[in-house]
């Protein structure tokens, strides 16, 4: 099986290994939050304010007297939550779009690659501000916190699924010109399963490798935006916002110093165990 | 070959301005599909002045109307007025911005340059040993390091001297005033894509090595260091190459950040105000400035691969 060459491959590469061992942990960390996290993410406390490290707060307190271990604890559950889920709405919307415009061909196709091109020429930034402006605006929640990770999340998620489009179109192209795909049209096969059963699990290695890079990059917008205050909005803890906590602060290194630390290992992990995938699933590379 | 690269130069210059076109038509929808206008502030104005300043900038005449006169302008180079600057027009504003954008800009890009691609030639160079290893954890190191963690931490550092007490002051974190004050900025803005340059060159050159043009110079006894540099760099520079574009635009829409964190007055700190502002006119205008830069960004780098690359006919 290729599959098991792929992972052995995979396995031999220790710096991919360890590092999809530290995502798990930030992973799990996040998802536990509420029972490893040593007090909740807003307990004020106002006698120990802007406390460096110590024994009773690991990372020390901010200028609120809240324990940043907690608060970076709780950062990963919201940076992970939104990173991962955005990344997978992307895979779906560029996924279906790729497909489509890469086996329709013709005018269809020309016309779809040119609205994607469009949307390329538009920094991904400036695009993402302005969606997220508009979703913000647009939506049924009452509270302005909630509003705003919504709108965050719907920005995230249109703005990513461009590459993944192109990605997906490119291989969708190359594989419907396989002998198996030809025989499969000619034993009259629909689209649907001819896509779902002989070009998807062809092209799925691209695919994953694609979205263990856009897991972080989403992440780092999502920091990105929080930072200059267009995304997350307090008393929501994510890496992004506690990194502009610790900006303002100026004064009191270790607030941006954990969050910041935070936010690099996790960076730093996904970069190698993407690198160290691409190179397990297509050698050549 | 001339007359198909300046057809192919036409071409692509026509299909840039339709983009910019639709993108200027996509802003302007989405901006004006916006519930709330740019004149409802927290105290309430009058009814009679909101509705002066109203028609003032045009904002009661039918959306088509309002949409032809944008667009008619645009063409015109009246990219309209600022809704939150009274009396001054957009390009005023990015005349004034973007000169300091753009030098915060290229000299990032220097050195990301002048970083990357050495970094990148030596860890080839010296592959799978401890040099390779260390450039390229340095390189991915840097991949992964966010731009505004970097930058409070400099500041921190060189301007408030925490925690080295002795670099107090050393470097002013604030305006850009002479070049100590772009010191900062510019290795904050250029460390990402000197690390992405680094990883990209050595890939390339590494690529390049292989090639049978290169088994035969050696064969031929041409020293290695001509092997690397006339041989090898050269025809590795095309993939360099097309990651520059990307990178340009990195640059852009990544200083906004930069410029907020050291006060630099370019027009960065206006892409955060504007959309907050609902400072339509100077939103749609920067949108297109920002996509303008972008659009031109590749088309020189297009170009530039054919005068590179002799195999790639630019036809398609």
């Amino acid at each position: 099986m290729l599959e098991s060459r792929a992972l052995r491959r995979f396995l031999k590469n220790r710096a991919a290994v360890v590092s999809l061992g530290f995502i798990v942990f930030v992973a799990l960390l996040g998802l536990l939050a509420p029972w490893i996290a040593p007090y909740s993410f807003d307990v004020q406390d106002i006698d120990r304010t802007l406390e460096p490290p110590s024994v009773d707060h690991w990372f020390g307190t901010d200028s609120l007297g809240r324990d940043l271990l907690s608060r970076v604890i709780y950062g990963a559950r919201m940076s992970m939550a939104v990173g991962i889920f955005t990344a997978f709405i992307s895979v779906l919307i560029g996924g279906l779009y790729g497909a489509l415009s890469g086996w329709v061909g013709g005018w269809i196709d020309t016309l779809m690659m040119r609205l994607i091109d469009t949307l390329d020429a538009i920094p991904s930034l400036v695009l993402l501000i302005l969606v997220g402006m508009v979703f913000t605006a647009y939506q049924p929640f009452e509270s302005p916190e909630l509003r705003a990770l919504t709108g965050i999340l719907f920005a995230l998620s249109v703005v990513g699924w461009v590459s993944m489009a192109r990605l997906v179109r490119g291989q969708v192209l190359q594989c419907r010109e396989l002998l198996f795909v030809e025989g499969a049209v000619a034993m009259g096969a629909s689209p649907i399963r001819i896509m779902g059963l002989h070009i998807a699990p062809n092209i799925l290695g691209p695919i994953v490798v694609m979205l263990t890079f856009q897991i972080p990059s989403n992440i780092l917008f999502e920091s990105f935006l929080s930072f200059v205050g267009l995304g997350l909005q307090p008393p929501y803890s994510s890496w992004g916002v506690l990194a502009n906590d610790g900006w303002r602060a100026k004064s009191s290194p270790h607030l941006i110093i954990f969050p910041g630390a935070a936010l690099f290992f996790t960076m730093l992990a996904f970069n190698l165990f993407g690198d160290g995938l691409r190179d397990a699933l297509d050698p050549k590379s | 070959m001339r007359s198909l690269s300046l057809t192919f130069i036409i071409r692509k210059f026509v299909e840039a301005l339709v983009t910019l076109f639709v993108i200027a038509t996509l802003t302007f929808v989405a901006l004006r599909a916006l519930p709330g206008g740019p004149f409802d502030s927290e105290k309430a104005l009058p009814p009679e002045i909101k509705a002066n300043i109203e028609t003032r900038y045009g904002l009661n005449d039918p959306m088509h109307v309002q949409y032809v006169r944008y667009i008619s302008g645009l063409v015109r180079g009246d990219w309209g007025e600022s809704y939150k600057y009274v009396g001054r027009s957009v390009s005023d504003i990015i005349a004034e911005t973007l000169p300091v954008s753009m030098q915060l800009g290229f000299l990032s890009l220097l050195m990301a340059l002048a970083v990357g691609v050495p970094l990148g030639v030596l860890a080839a160079s010296r592959h799978n040993s401890w040099v390779d290893t260390t450039a390229m954890l340095v390189a991915i190191s840097g991949v992964a390091l966010p731009s505004f963690i970097v930058g409070p931490v400099l500041v921190m550092i060189f301007s408030f001297g925490i925690p080295f007490s002795f670099l107090h002051g050393f470097l002013p974190p604030a305006l850009w005033e002479s070049w100590e004050y772009m010191i900062l900025p510019v290795v904050t803005l250029g460390i990402r894509p000197a690390a992405i340059l680094a990883r990209m060159t050595r890939g390339a050159v590494l690529e390049a090595i292989r090639q049978d043009y290169v088994r035969t110079a050696r064969a031929k006894g041409v020293a290695e260091r001509n092997v690397l540099f006339s041989h090898v760099l050269r025809n590795s520079l095309i993939p360099v190459l097309t990651i520059t574009g990307p990178l340009v635009a990195g640059l852009l829409s990544g200083s906004f950040i930069i410029e907020v964190i050291f006060a630099v007055p370019g027009i960065g700190k206006h892409l955060v105000a504007s959309v907050t502002n609902r400072d339509y006119p100077l939103v749609l205008g920067l949108t297109l400035l920002y996509s303008a830069m972008l659009v031109v960004a590749n088309l020189v780098v297009d170009i530039m691969y054919s005068v590179v690359d002799p195999r790639i006919r630019v036809e398609k």
